[in-house]
């Protein structure tokens, strides 16, 4: 077996295991904050609310959680599991061995993906005690979260390599990350927008991804589908050249 | 024969502007147990971090087995095992997993990683602790550890950054047995510590840096010769009198209690003049030994000579 496959996958399975390891930090925690928003938003406030873009409420909230969830649990999990790397000073293990740095990248990215889309699948699951889900694209619907995963896990890795405290890893999620999510359409229609802020909106990369996984699941979106896989893949490819300048120049991993 | 490392003109100054190597020149034989010794901020652990890519260097080279750690990572890489100075594994995974997943990163196939993590951690003592979290070990058991973890992929060179700091002294010997034993069986061996006797007992060819500089780069025996003198303490069997005179041109005798003398010894008398000489005047003695480490106090006489 190739080494560079098998060092790969040493770092997935250790990924894994450290976060299967925390499940009651890791993945309990953010589906029973989904599920709370079902609970609330969903069944008791969506039931006053009606219809949202031409679905009930709790159908149209749905897709955008699964998407919360996928997306928050993929950056949190390559942030955390890397700058705990760094503190505890284990990353050198893998700087003096001989992985080459895209191995190093693809690893963690891969174990943001395993965390991100456990969760994701756990909230869907939960989903279906409130509505009943049909499918309307699967192949979109599995691209979307799968490449969505990917963006948020390379974004994790670079806060990671910046970040100096514990303090650094949660500025991002808590100031960046999740106003985008929450003004990105999880709740809303941007029909619903006056003109300015639907032009606002627009300039949310996320506003594309959960539409876009909306669309997979109720063949509805408020986005173009094709540009927002381009926008999907150019944030990919950007963050991916990003992560791997850092490491060959060894920012905040090498004095 | 195959030189282990070579280092040239290497540099490394800090982003904040201490320069810690300021141009070190060092080769190392292959299959030699070489030690590396300084004062805290020398610049050895700089060195060392420079060695494993750990620090990014200045300007200079360094060659592993012939190759340029820059051009030939993956090749360099496979030939080091590092032991770092601080424990650098996770606390909370199991000492098994520390070894196994250390193996993985050098692509070794499941099978032989665990025949090897075995081997290593069976030499080391630590295979009945094999199902602990690392976080449980002693100190002496996490520096075992990082030992077994830098071996486990068979490197032809180790570096060792201060691997018995800390340790008790019957844990230190056993240590210093394991190393001697694989640097017999070929590995080269590279390490830096506080304890001179350590360096003295192990190494054959050593390099004292300070200040950033290679002050002195010879071989063990070559550095101790250039000793002028020794200093002893003998316990006796009798009680010393007063005025007590060895009788020795050159060595000058102290009493320090009634069954005990220190002597100085130059360098043109031999221990069996000493001995002999006691003999003569009806002493007998009981036990000796050097006041200091002769190493050290080489040692501390090169430091003396640089900062001067």
């Amino acid at each position: 077996m190739n080494h560079k496959y098998i060092a790969f996958e040493t770092i997935v399975i250790k990924e894994i295991r450290r976060f299967a390891r925390i499940w009651l930090q890791t993945l309990v925690p953010p589906a029973m904050m989904i599920g709370l928003y079902f609970v609330i938003f969903g069944n008791l406030v969506g039931r006053r609310i009606g219809e949202m873009g031409g679905y009930q409420y709790m159908e149209f909230i749905v897709p955008g959680l699964i998407m919360m969830s996928v997306i928050q649990n993929s950056y949190s999990n390559v942030v955390s599991s890397f700058f705990s790397h760094k503190f505890q000073h284990s990353i050198e293990e893998l700087l003096v061995s001989p992985v080459p740095n895209y191995v190093i990248l693809c690893g963690f990215v891969a174990g943001g993906m395993a965390r991100g889309l456990g969760v994701g699948i756990i909230v869907t699951l939960m989903s279906l005690f409130f509505v009943d889900l049909a499918i309307q694209n699967l192949a979109i619907t599995i691209a979307v979260v799968l490449l969505t995963s990917i963006v948020f896990s390379l974004a994790g890795f670079i806060n990671a390599l910046f970040a100096n405290s514990f303090d650094d890893i949660s500025i991002v999620p808590t100031f960046v990350l999740t106003p985008l999510i929450y003004l990105g359409g999880v709740f809303y229609s941007v029909e619903l927008l006056p003109p300015f802020w639907k032009f606002v909106s627009g300039l949310n990369p996320i506003f594309y991804m959960v539409n876009t996984f909306r669309y997979g699941i109720l063949g509805t979106s408020d986005v173009d589908i094709v540009w927002a896989f381009l926008i999907l893949l150019l944030f990919i490819t950007l963050l991916y050249i990003c992560c791997i300048v850092l490491l060959r120049r060894g920012t905040g991993l090498r004095s | 024969m195959t030189t282990a490392i070579s280092i040239k003109n290497l540099q490394k100054t800090y982003a904040n502007g201490f320069e810690a190597l300021k141009g070190i020149s060092l080769e190392v034989e292959q299959g030699d147990f070489f030690a590396l010794l300084g004062p805290n901020g020398a610049g050895k652990s700089t060195t060392i971090g420079v060695i494993s890519t750990l620090v990014n260097k200045t300007s200079g080279s360094v060659e592993v087995f012939g190759k340029n750690v820059d051009t030939h990572v993956y090749e360099t890489k496979l030939d080091l095992g590092v032991v770092p100075q601080e424990v650098n594994f996770s606390q909370f995974e199991k000492v098994r997993d520390i070894v196994m997943t250390q193996a993985g990163y050098y692509g070794m196939p499941r099978q032989l990683a665990s025949e090897r993590c075995e081997k290593y951690l069976r030499k080391l003592g630590l295979w009945e602790k094999r199902s602990e979290k690392s976080r449980s070990l002693s100190g002496g058991m996490k520096r075992r550890l990082m030992i077994a973890r830098a071996l486990v992929h068979e490197p032809r060179l180790l570096i060792l950054d201060e691997p018995t700091a800390g340790v008790d002294i019957e844990l230190r010997r056993s240590m210093w047995e394991f190393l001697t034993e694989i640097n017999k069986n070929g590995t080269t061996i590279i390490l830096t510590t506080h304890y001179l006797e350590e360096a003295e007992q192990l190494c054959r060819n050593i390099a004292i840096i300070d200040e950033g500089n290679i002050i002195e780069n010879t071989s063990m025996r070559k550095l101790l010769a250039e000793l002028d003198s020794q200093v002893f303490i003998l316990d006796t069997a009798i009680e010393i009198a007063a005025d007590f005179d060895l009788g020795l041109e050159n060595a000058s005798v102290r009493k320090i209690d009634e069954h005990s003398v220190e002597l100085l010894v130059p360098g043109g008398i031999s221990i069996n003049q000493v001995f002999s000489r006691f003999d003569q005047l009806g002493i007998k003695i009981d036990s000796m030994r050097n006041k200091t480490n002769r190493l050290e106090q080489l040692f501390l006489s090169k430091l003396n000579d640089n900062q001067n």
